[in-house]
């Protein structure tokens, strides 16, 4: 309707043109090539790091510990990511970090939109003070609940397994408020259309509501992917060995070691990273919007 | 409620038949509405959730609590020990030293803020091409794994063949063995904290931006008003709830520093004693040296922290936060 509005008031002429006032188009012309040249330098500079692992990645060993940097090493050494498979547990690794990822993100999907829908549409005794509690989580920093979830997953038998990887991180405090708040702002008619049609809660929840929920549940996954496949302290301390390690913590032990081959580590530290950058290349509007709205890592 | 269901329309004729007749002195609208929730439904949706968060959070908090009271053997048998942990604490240097680190850490990462502001300023401008590219290329090290990224940043950081001192070189400066320097390490950790938290910021930062209304910026720009006045006059205060916001994250998040020191310098760095955060204090004493009472307690001392952070957060909130 607005926009009948606008194009009543504005005369066609004006619209084709540039929609700002001529004099500022051309004050900002000029000042966009420092724009460019501050963020284009700027991108280049965060992502170097990037770009010198790859160099590094296909060098040898004595060309990354070259006193002066080998920008363009002689010959290509591809081996190297082969080295990464043959002489790393990576296979393990990456395996593990795959299986704990999916299993989370799947768990706090369900988990989380199930108590978000309970919270945001239900009534029952004591929702407020059971909101209160479970929201009161996020204040508490990990460290807090690191050393009793340790205790509870070692009585349980469960260290050096995958379900003691995965275990505290299938329920989110965070994702049950960030699903909360999507289903308070959609609108009750639907679900008032389905309850005449006689469809029961769950019925609802799961053909009505969950549907429409879509684009908030895929900013908990990505930021449960990101979380779980970055994640460092609780792999570190559920895993000794480095066969059961993910491969942040499998990473994180690479180092120290004397005889280090660096383009090896090199290597590996890409394919690591790998899954995740690529899923942030190709839906990255919404991974930085998703990132940016929830305000969390 | 299923028997409503086989003659779709009446069940509202019956309810407003019903409020009509029962409209005598009570509140007529919301009183018998039926939720879908009502009855054993809330719980069996919050039982999955409420459960876990019960076993692997509520507890472990209480049971963090108490553990810091408590004093752990050698074998995992502990005895109470009242408030020993944290006089022993308080008189450790350990905890100073490592608060100290924390502290330059957190100082560093924040200088990344006005530089974010600055960034962010520039990534607004109307019509500037590539701007979802450069949005990439800053926001990518804050998605990277950071035992990736720290694996090439410590190379980069070496004190013989790292390309930073070779840079340095250039400008004639001796760099340091930045990875094996006790207030080196601190600084050259900060920077790639810096480096990886900083497009998180822009991005903040320019959504902040876009709210800001281009009318202000006309209006100014009659008036006669530069370019730096601009940015001062209008940009920088009607930002300021998000330069704030920004400020509290990152001080939330830089307190816990833990991933990229342990990833940097290594867990064998015999600089570590010197160079550690809080949370490698905590770790060291819970995981290495498997004192829980005395962990439980450091683990306190951060919560409290870090609440003390949230809660200036919510007092200047008031006075930071426009209402528009």
């Amino acid at each position: 309707m607005t926009e009948a509005v606008a194009s009543v008031r504005v005369p066609p002429a004006a619209r084709s043109s540039a929609p700002t006032p001529r004099r500022r188009t051309r004050h900002r012309g000029g000042s966009h090539v420092f724009a460019h040249i501050i963020l284009g330098g700027g991108g280049l500079l965060m992502a170097f790091p990037f770009v010198w692992q790859i160099i590094m990645s296909l060098s040898t060993n004595a060309e990354v510990q070259s006193v002066t940097p080998v920008f363009w090493p002689a010959e290509r050494q591809w081996q190297n990511y082969a080295a990464v498979f043959t002489r790393l547990p990576f296979l393990e690794q990456l395996t593990t970090s795959v299986v704990i990822t999916v299993i989370r993100t799947v768990a706090q999907i369900l988990f989380c939109t199930l108590a978000g829908y309970a919270f945001a549409r239900m009534r029952f005794r004591g929702r407020g003070i059971l909101l209160a509690l479970v929201l009161s989580i996020l204040m508490v920093p990990s460290q807090v609940y690191l050393l009793s979830q340790y205790q509870i997953v070692q009585n349980l038998g469960l260290l050096n397994t995958l379900g003691g990887l995965v275990l505290p991180g299938l329920f989110s405090a965070f994702g049950t408020f960030l699903m909360r708040t999507a289903f308070l702002a959609m609108p009750t008619e639907l679900e008032e259309a389905a309850r005449l049609d006689g469809a029961n809660p769950f019925q609802i929840f799961w053909k009505v509501m969950l549907p429409l929920a879509g684009p908030t549940i895929s900013v908990l996954a990505i930021t449960t992917v990101l979380w779980s496949w970055n994640e460092l302290l609780w792999p570190l301390v559920v895993t000794t060995f480095s066969d059961r390690m993910p491969l942040s913590a499998g990473l994180a032990t690479l180092i120290g070691d004397r005889t280090t081959d660096y383009p090896v580590v090199m290597a590996a530290s890409l394919l690591a990273m790998a899954p995740v950058l690529i899923m942030f290349i190709v839906l990255q509007r919404r991974v930085i919007d998703g990132l940016a709205s929830s305000g969390l890592k | 409620m299923t028997t409503e269901t086989h003659t779709p329309g009446s069940p509202a004729l019956t309810r407003t038949g019903r409020a009509a007749r029962a409209g005598r002195g009570a509140p007529p609208q919301p009183p018998r509405r039926r939720f879908a929730g009502d009855g054993i439904w809330p719980w069996l949706f919050l039982a999955p959730l409420v459960g876990g968060i019960s076993v692997f959070y509520f507890w472990p908090i209480l049971q963090t609590a108490f553990y810091s009271l408590t004093d752990w053997g050698a074998f995992g048998g502990w005895d109470f020990a009242g408030f020993e942990n944290y006089v022993a604490l308080f008189a450790d240097p350990a905890l100073y030293l490592s608060f100290g680190n924390t502290l330059l850490y957190t100082g560093i990462v924040m200088l990344g803020i006005p530089i974010a502001v600055f960034l962010a300023s520039l990534l607004n401008l109307p019509g500037l091409r590539f701007a979802s590219l450069y949005r990439v290329l800053f926001f990518l090290p804050y998605v990277a794994m950071p035992t990736a990224v720290a694996m090439v940043w410590r190379i980069i950081f070496n004190g013989d063949f790292g390309l930073l001192n070779y840079g340095l070189g250039f400008l004639g400066i001796d760099g340091p063995y930045w990875i094996s320097t006790p207030g080196a390490a601190t600084v050259a950790v900060a920077i790639v904290g810096l480096w990886s938290s900083l497009g998180f910021a822009m991005i903040v930062l320019a959504a902040g931006l876009k709210s800001i209304p281009p009318e202000m910026y006309e209006a100014s720009e009659l008036d006669g008003a530069t370019r730096w006045r601009q940015f001062r006059s209008i940009t920088v205060p009607l930002l300021t709830p998000s330069i704030f916001f920004i400020s509290i994250v990152t001080i939330i998040s830089s307190f816990q520093v833990f991933d990229l020191l342990y990833a940097i310098l290594g867990s064998s760095n015999p600089v570590l004693p010197k160079s550690m955060s809080l949370v490698y204090f905590f770790y060291r004493e819970g995981f290495v040296n498997n004192d829980k009472g005395y962990a439980a307690a450091i683990a306190m001392v951060i919560f409290v922290i870090i609440g003390i952070v949230t809660a200036i957060q919510f007092r200047l909130q008031k006075r930071w936060v426009q209402v528009d």
